[in-house]
């Protein structure tokens, strides 16, 4: 360790490690990780979320898995919370998860073709 | 793969005391079951703190505070939280639940809410054995700001500032101390970190070591640098196998990255640390005891002056700092003496670290602002006394400290307001105490552990010590009188004020507080030979009321089968057979036997 440069270095690569465990107050991206939501193909929707999010250095937003919401059939679904509004995505595949991160989580407008008003029965 | 959860398992020595030791297994092999493992990052870290509760598990993002967890329960957590996002309620910590079910995150809960953390700021947070999240954390930039940006001489008046006193127990204001040492012209000098925890119900040092070694390393190094000594050692007792284990593998990860070595961040300052193991002798927490046993020599005191600033180790001008002031020092430097000096009352700054135990529900390790009351700590955060028992007196300061009566409640937690009170700060022990005790009873207990902690060498303290506890082991069996009582006092009073060291010194401080707030007890021992707490077994005999319910537990485990009665029935005691163990008062599923 010869400089506070050094010092600097390891903590802003290490920051990235404990983040988390501060409070998490900003927007959530709740993914529903039931039965039918995993069977739909949940998972690798929601691990786009945690790679995409930490790629670009996104701070304050988490992925969370949550439970049933209760429409199975236009599974997965993924919400995004910032503070009381809430938006609905339906039949979230991985292309969809890296379009709702870049255009909504960073650019800050709803994707509309994934909105659930769309595909309300 | 970056993890989406962490989950962040209690692993102080309390929590593995009560069986966490077996849970991270049970999670690598749940989670590799669901094909998640690499999803989310395991932790191990140091003392959460509400040991009561323990074993934890924390899960983030969402901040869960998971109790009392078994192995089988991690399963569920498994399978339910981590798999499919559903939070396991029934093994929330209640006090994290609303009215509504809703879960609170850790920081909400009213234990967490109402603390400060200034030393403890990482433990529970932070996995202790890697470095990389004590720096993520901040650590060692306070080091930084103090070789790069300050002379010795700036980082002295920082810290005199900032206010900080010593929290080993006497309160002595560490940057004055320093100075001393600063201002003593030596070829070599040396800090010494004391980690010779031996109070009795104190382990406030212990989960530092275990939770955040590096901020007590940082915290030497800082010392080191400010009054000219390039060598540090950390004195920690052999009975703390998981802190040594833990200070080891900070002080290499340290070495590794040339954070202690020579020309640590090219400032030219060179340091390094060694870790001494003591014996566990109480004395040995004295300076000069402590210093002697370091040389290798018997841990015994001597008379200071000179000071350990002046002479301390092989003869040269040594600091030695307490484990929890220390934790406390990087912080300083790293936020400004300004921010210390907000928290806290005028005369004493900051935080305070105790260690809650006794009668009292969420016994564990609480860090609060001074000047808050002791009765914020027992009720507020401590959660009150279980089975809605009165509350008697709080203790402080291990056997070195008093009694505080439950009129005193409202006493503001500074260090000079509990020695008006006939207590002091101490290390920071806090013994709740509760209606059933016999204070008669605590005295002995605290005397019987002072006589076998005397190291002898001055006569006030080895005799005193052991006359004392004769004494009181009269009192309690009911032969003492009244001039017994006066006797104890005037002992007391000589053993003070003509012991050696603060070992003796303050050996008779549990006497005289009990004797100042609690005298009756000792009077009603010797005049009405009773016991009030129920406690001094030649003084009670054990009843058992119309409560009884008939249920033949007592009568079944009495070891003298002194106990007669029928199912359904009330049942009796033999008082002549009867030896007083207790056992059946223990067992009593409706508190119908009691002792007076």
């Amino acid at each position: 360790m010869k400089s506070l440069d050094d010092l600097k270095k390891i903590r802003d690569a290490a920051q990235s490690k404990v983040n988390m465990r501060g409070k998490n107050d900003g927007m959530r991206v709740l993914v529903g990780m039931a039965t039918c939501g995993i069977s739909a193909g949940a998972r690798p929707v929601m691990n786009t979320f945690v790679e995409k999010i930490a790629e670009n250095n996104i701070e304050k937003v988490t992925v969370t898995p949550v439970g049933c919401i209760g429409e199975c059939a236009i599974e997965p679904i993924v919400e995004i919370l910032e503070g009381d509004i809430r938006t609905t995505y339906c039949r979230v595949d991985v292309e969809a998860a890296e379009r709702i991160v870049k255009e909504h989580i960073i650019g800050g407008k709803v994707v509309l073709d994934y909105v659930i008003g769309k595909y309300r029965l | 793969m970056i993890e989406r959860a962490h989950v962040l398992i209690c692993s102080g020595s309390n929590c593995i005391a009560r069986g966490a030791k077996s849970l991270r297994d049970e999670f690598e092999e749940h989670l590799a079951r669901l094909g998640i493992r690499n999803e989310i990052k395991l932790v191990n870290t140091g003392c959460v703190g509400l040991c009561e509760q323990g074993p934890f598990v924390i899960v983030y993002p969402e901040g869960v505070f998971y109790a009392l967890v078994k192995n089988k329960d991690i399963k569920t957590i498994c399978d339910e939280h981590l798999y499919k996002g559903r939070i396991v309620e029934k093994l929330v910590f209640d006090e994290a639940l609303t009215e509504n079910k809703e879960v609170k995150a850790f920081d909400e809960i009213k234990f967490y809410s109402k603390q400060t953390r200034v030393a403890l700021r990482n433990c529970g947070l932070i996995n202790p054995d890697d470095i990389e999240e004590y720096i993520a954390h901040n650590g060692y930039r306070g080091l930084g700001r103090a070789l790069l940006e300050m002379t010795p001489k700036e980082v002295i008046d920082e810290m005199q500032k900032s206010g900080l006193r010593g929290r080993g127990g006497g309160g002595f204001p560490t940057g004055l101390k320093w100075n001393f040492a600063y201002n003593n012209e030596s070829d070599q000098k040396y800090v010494i970190c004391n980690a010779d925890e031996g109070d009795p119900g104190a382990f406030m040092d212990r989960a530092l070591l275990e939770g955040d070694p590096h901020s007590i390393l940082e915290g030497l190094m800082i010392a080191g640098y400010a009054i000219g000594a390039d060598k540090g050692y950390v004195y920690v007792r052999i009975e703390y196998p998981t802190a040594i284990e833990k200070l080891k593998i900070a002080i290499s990860q340290a070495e590794n990255l040339g954070l202690l070595g020579d020309d640590i961040f090219g400032s030219g300052f060179n340091f390094d640390i060694e870790i001494r193991l003591g014996a566990g002798a109480f004395v040995c927490g004295e300076e000069t005891a402590l210093i002697a046993s370091i040389e290798g020599g018997r841990g015994m005191s001597r008379n200071k002056p000179p000071f350990p600033a002046a002479k301390g180790l092989w003869g040269k001008p040594t600091i030695i700092n307490n484990v929890e002031t220390l934790a406390n020092i990087p912080e300083i430097l790293f936020q400004g003496a300004e921010w210390f000096a907000r928290i806290g009352t005028e005369k004493s700054k900051g935080t305070k670290v105790f260690s809650l135990g006794g009668n009292i529900k969420n016994a564990g390790l609480v860090e609060v602002p001074m000047g808050t009351t002791l009765r914020e700590v027992v009720y507020e955060i401590g959660g009150g006394i279980p089975k809605n028992k009165q509350l008697k007196a709080v203790q402080t300061g291990g056997p070195s400290g008093g009694a505080i009566p439950e009129h005193l409640l409202d006493l503001k937690i500074e260090y000079e307001t509990l020695i008006e009170v006939g207590s002091m700060m101490g290390s920071g022990g806090m013994v709740v105490i509760d209606e059933d005790a016999c204070m008669v009873d605590i005295c002995r207990f605290y005397l019987d552990f002072t006589v076998d902690e005397s190291c002898g060498k001055c006569t006030p303290c080895r005799e005193g010590t052991k006359k004392m506890l004769e004494m009181l082991n009269i009192i309690s069996s009911g032969e003492g009188t009244l001039e017994d009582i006066d006797k104890l006092e005037k002992l007391a009073k000589i053993v003070k004020s003509s012991s050696l060291c603060g070992l003796g010194q303050a050996a008779p401080n549990p006497i005289l507080s009990m004797l100042e707030h609690f005298r009756d007890e000792f009077e009603a021992h010797v005049v009405d030979k009773k016991c009030p707490g129920g406690v001094c077994k030649p003084l009670i005999q054990f009843f058992i009321t119309d409560d009884c319910i008939g249920c033949t537990k007592c009568a079944i485990n009495c070891p003298e089968q002194c106990i007669t009665g029928t199912v359904k029935q009330l049942h009796k005691i033999d008082t002549s057979a009867c030896i007083k163990c207790g056992i059946c008062k223990n067992v009593c599923p409706v508190d119908a036997v009691i002792s007076f």
